[in-house]
């Protein structure tokens, strides 16, 4: 069983959310362990770009492995403000690290994340 | 597929070595343990071990199979010498591809055909259904046979090293041969020097009974040179590199041997050594004398995103001009590449084409398969 911390937030799309999820407050973003492990060594992320606007629930970006590529969700709405450039060389940190390095966009919310599974909601999913 | 999905006799290893089980041609099979990438890169430099147990075998006896082998096959299998093995295909009377196959001869009336886990009853009802007054019967032994591969540049040192007796033979196995050996632990085992990764490699042939044993003795004995146990997803980025088809992608009942590049397999017999018809001989001759509206090729991305299966291959003006087969980012050469059928006006090397992903044009070169060819 992969791990899923608890102090975090988590989309259905399996992204998880760092941060006060209030309008206003910027959060960080990445992918669980689970959807890491289940799309293998990941070697190309292209996530959104500062500055571009995101909506909940929406594509924002694509991960590729060797074995698959997979779709970027959203998990917040608002806008880009910073995007973890250490992935360009170094995709991955997303699978040894998820949760930390590994960390994809940060979002300033433009409205509350009102969607999001806590911990223990988003690991009943993935059972 | 409602059944259960059918195991491995290795399938409480896979389990102990923690690997990712996915559901694969109606088997549960690893497609990793550990990663992708050092899985690959596992067997490109030093050797990988793979559970193979899915794949079909047929056992074909009697003094009329190679008689009836040349009728049902498109290549010659009275040709190939005792402990020999020939890759070929059975193909429809309209010359579609049925599955693609090894064949080995492991005595003069007695042969031993390896198929896709896919198609392996579909292989048995046709050559079955081909039988006709030929003197030979099938056997499907599948359930019997374990099939385990060692791969790799360390892959001869590590299965000599695992025989009690036939190390010799190891070492003097040619590519595309294979010879009786008996493992350490008194396991007898038919070892073939071929393999689906474009490395040197050996498949064992061994009981299922005997499958834990010969994995264990495998790991043991290949640990200090670097092997590590591989799975599905290492299997097709390996076969991908080498240029070798996969049956479902590159070959489907709507091609022939002729289009996927594969047409040397096909033999038609000369004045000098004729041979009798075989299932399809019309219509693969006429795909050969005419031609083919499509052909295989490779391709490789100038940027990052990769094409994968299906993905249409595009003119200036959007229109679909061919389709991408499988592909993947090369662990071996760091960037994307692919196989795809494309028309022959498109298929010299150099040639820049366009490939829809996902919506967006991605350049592709056209280059000649494979994409990796080992030092020999």
């Amino acid at each position: 069983m992969t791990n899923v911390p608890d102090e975090l937030a988590y989309s259905a799309e399996h992204e998880w959310v760092s941060g006060d999820p209030d309008a206003g407050a910027v959060v960080t973003v990445g992918i669980t362990e689970h959807a890491a492990a289940a799309l293998g060594d990941i070697v190309y992320v292209e996530a959104p770009r500062v500055g571009d606007a995101v909506v909940a629930g929406e594509v924002c970006g694509e991960l590729e492995s060797t074995k698959a590529v997979s779709e970027l969700y959203s998990p917040v709405s608002g806008t880009v403000t910073q995007v973890n450039e250490a992935l360009e060389s170094s995709p991955e940190t997303i699978n040894s690290d998820a949760y930390g390095e590994g960390w994809i966009f940060k979002v300033e919310l433009s409205e509350s994340a009102t969607d999001l599974l806590d911990a223990e909601a988003y690991a009943a999913t993935i059972e | 597929m409602a059944d259960a999905p059918l195991r491995s006799p290795l399938h409480d290893e896979h389990v102990a070595l923690g690997a990712t089980l996915v559901p694969f041609a109606g088997w549960e099979m690893p497609v990793r343990y550990t990663g992708d990438i050092a899985e690959h890169t596992a067997v490109r430099t030093a050797a990988g071990l793979f559970d193979l147990s899915h794949m079909g075998e047929i056992a074909v006896h009697g003094d009329g199979a190679e008689d009836f082998l040349d009728h049902a096959l498109v290549g010659r299998m009275s040709a190939i010498a005792l402990g020999g093995a020939k890759y070929t295909m059975l193909c429809t009377p309209d010359g579609g591809v049925i599955d693609d196959l090894i064949v080995y001869r492991r005595d003069w009336d007695h042969y031993v055909i390896v198929a896709n886990a896919a198609n392996k009853d579909v292989v048995v009802a046709e050559l079955e259904s081909r039988l006709d007054d030929y003197d030979a019967r099938l056997e499907d032994i599948s359930a019997e046979i374990a099939l385990i591969a060692v791969q790799g540049p360390r892959a001869e040192r590590i299965v000599a090293a695992m025989c009690a007796r036939g190390d010799d033979d190891i070492v003097a196995m040619k590519y595309y041969s294979a010879a009786n050996v008996l493992l350490r632990g008194d396991i007898h085992a038919f070892a073939a020097r071929t393999g689906y990764t474009g490395e040197d490699g050996f498949e064992l042939f061994v009981n299922a009974a005997d499958a834990v044993a010969v994995w264990r003795l495998a790991l043991e004995t290949g640990a200090s040179d670097g092997l590590i146990p591989c799975g599905l997803s290492a299997r097709d980025t390996l076969r991908l590199e080498a240029g070798m088809p996969l049956y479902g992608q590159e070959l489907t009942r709507d091609t022939t041997p002729f289009e996927a590049g594969l047409g040397r397999i096909v033999v038609f017999g000369s004045a000098a050594r004729p041979r009798g018809p075989f299932v399809g001989h019309d219509a693969l001759l006429r795909a050969k004398v005419e031609g083919t509206a499509s052909t295989l090729v490779g391709l490789v991305g100038d940027g990052r995103r990769a094409a994968r299966a299906g993905y249409p291959i595009v003119d200036e003006s959007g229109d679909q001009v061919g389709v991408v087969t499988s592909g993947a980012p090369s662990p071996t050469l760091g960037r994307p590449i692919a196989m795809a059928y494309v028309p022959h006006a498109m298929a010299e090397p150099g040639t820049e084409v366009a490939v829809d992903v996902r919506g967006r044009r991605e350049p592709m070169t056209v280059t000649s398969l494979p994409f990796y060819r080992r030092d020999s």
